[in-house]
């Protein structure tokens, strides 16, 4: 459970497929318009229940509970090979095979 | 929500307007088709003085304008004799924000400070978000951006994530969507209820901001080399970078040609939920480029000040992996890690250098800062488990959204010239389905400027069309 005050992400839906603008690509059409906000939780939840935050601009945003302290997990990935081929190659290509170790 | 509210609010998107931008776009109109694009750019009332005062106050510009000095050694390598002009780049990633965005930002928050706002909302996936974010801080005013970042599967593009990160550590609040041009929607609810300043990308003062990257470039070439440059590359998407950079050069007395560089995305469709995360670029390409070319008014402002066909003079694509591999190249050869999609104008300048004398200067306008999300480590990794095949080979071979194909060597770096002359005619026709009755010479006038062509192409043009559309009907 979040406590009162706790950092959080409310997830809510905007538009439903029915409500989408006109001219839409069939797949987006399908789906609804989905918002994410992050702020301060208004009063005691659980994730997947309805939640209240205040955002740091001060407005007040409704949704359902997703996240609890939400943090960053991206990265710069894993390897690529190519990548690592084209560091090579480029290298070679101003420098000589020779220059290489 | 309801249909009908979303309906309402779309038929307010005026009035919201013009109390969120502090202009009064109907001053500006003929009541024709053309409409006094002059006249809207001196509205702001600020002379290139000014704005270049703005620009200190906020940290913003004099950026270096560094020589490339091993890429235009290895482009000179596959070049005929005499051939390879230097190539510089002007290093905007040395801006607070990380990009040459900071310059259309700073103005528009300094004009919103200036017009007593309590704060600025943008819309905006990219680095233009941080530079808001990063000017609202220095400024003192509350701040929201708003972004396109998750699929209906609720998968954030990387580089997305990465600017939304980037907006919330200079103490924005960011409001993430799923796919849909309705995003506009949100934006127009969120400017009623906050009665912010809308920081447009494409008003008169976003542009103008970047009007003192095309001033600096052309005073740099001048006092660093004693000449113009040749040609100017600039990465197009909105348009507003190639406008205000050339109305920059413009002021500082150069005429150089302005070149147009996108990536090409062509196939992707920018609306679609299934699409967006088969894309590694979310700006700087075709998707964006082509549209906003033909047709500026397209934007979230009336008029947009953003018309860069008044302004090239080519356009140019390249691919995904020709950008990536250019980004590399950057990092290996000149020690500086920037990008990736800022440098989708470096990657058409090691083409372009090869076509030009070894004496001239070759100008690529920005870079952008890097990191998680963005890199194309990132981008890539994030390609493969989307189901993207990463391959080396011809990179003209790739098919967006199914392959990235990098170059085996440097000599496979090309471009792909887009028919200026077709895109001239896509805008003259667009123009002429909302006008309220025929062209009269003042129009006619207009889209000349508006296309970059003369009045001959206009007239025959709009014969041409003319004549299509009797055959049809």
């Amino acid at each position: 459970m979040a406590k009162q005050g706790d950092w959080v992400q409310v997830r809510s839906v905007i538009l439903q497929p029915q409500e989408r603008a006109p001219n839409l690509p069939s797949d987006t059409q399908q789906v609804p318009l989905v918002q994410w906000v992050k702020g301060w939780l208004q009063s005691d939840a659980d994730l997947g229940q309805p939640a209240r935050v205040r955002t740091l601009t001060g407005r007040e945003v409704a949704g359902t509970l997703v996240g609890e302290a939400p943090g960053y997990t991206h990265s710069f990935g894993g390897h690529i090979r190519q990548l690592q081929e084209a560091r090579m190659g480029i290298r070679q290509a101003l420098w000589g095979k020779d220059e290489q170790p | 929500m309801s249909a009908s509210e979303y309906q309402a609010v779309m038929g307010r998107r005026n009035a919201i307007m013009k109390s969120a931008v502090g202009l009064d776009y109907s001053n500006y109109e003929s009541g024709s088709l053309a409409f006094d694009y002059e006249g809207l750019m001196a509205a702001t009332g600020l002379s290139m003085q000014d704005v270049l005062a703005v620009m200190q106050d906020y940290g913003v510009g004099n950026t270096p304008l560094l020589e490339l000095k091993n890429i235009t050694a290895l482009a000179r390598k596959y070049a005929g004799p005499g051939r390879g002009a230097r190539i510089l780049v002007k290093d905007e990633a040395c801006n607070p924000s990380g990009s040459f965005k900071a310059r259309r930002a700073a103005l528009s928050v300094h004009i919103a400070k200036r017009l007593g706002y309590k704060g600025v909302i943008t819309a905006t996936s990219g680095n233009y978000g941080a530079a808001v974010a990063s000017c609202c801080a220095k400024a003192g005013l509350a701040c929201i951006v708003v972004q396109e970042c998750y699929d209906a599967r609720g998968i954030g593009q990387p580089e997305i994530v990465e600017k939304a990160r980037k907006c919330e550590a200079l103490g924005a609040e960011v409001v993430q969507l799923s796919v849909g041009p309705e995003l506009f929607y949100v934006f127009l609810r969120l400017l009623e209820d906050t009665g912010y300043f809308n920081a447009s990308l494409y008003t008169p003062y976003a542009i103008q901001g970047v009007e003192s990257l095309g001033h600096e470039l052309a005073t740099q070439c001048q006092g660093l080399y004693g000449q113009a440059p040749a040609a100017v590359i600039a990465t197009n998407a909105g348009g507003g970078n190639l406008t205000g950079t050339a109305r920059g050069m413009r002021k500082a007395g150069c005429d150089a040609p302005l070149i147009a560089a996108s990536v090409d995305l062509s196939g992707l469709h920018m609306a679609s939920d299934s699409q967006f995360n088969r894309k590694s670029f979310t700006t700087g390409h075709t998707g964006f480029g082509m549209p906003f070319t033909t047709w500026p008014d397209r934007s979230d402002v009336p008029r947009s000040a953003a018309r860069p066909l008044r302004y090239l003079s080519r356009y140019v694509t390249v691919t995904q992996g020709e950008v990536f591999y250019m980004t590399e190249m950057l990092a290996v050869l000149e020690g500086m890690e920037r990008g990736p999609a800022g440098n989708t104008s470096l990657a058409a300048a090691f083409a372009i250098a090869q076509e030009l004398p070894w004496e001239a200067l070759l100008v690529v306008q920005e870079t952008e800062y890097t990191g998680a999300g963005k890199h194309q480590n990132a981008q890539l990794d994030f390609a493969r488990r989307q189901g993207i095949d990463i391959l080396t080979g011809c990179p003209k071979d790739q098919v967006p959204g199914r392959t990235i194909i990098l170059p085996e060597h440097p000599g496979q770096l090309g471009v792909k010239d887009l028919d200026l002359a077709r895109l001239r005619r896509s805008l003259i026709s667009r123009a002429l389905e909302g006008a309220k009755h025929p062209p009269e010479a003042l129009d006619l006038a207009f889209l000349a400027e508006e296309t970059g062509a003369d009045a001959a192409f206009v007239a025959e043009t709009i014969q041409q069309l003319q004549e299509e559309q009797h055959e049809t009907t």
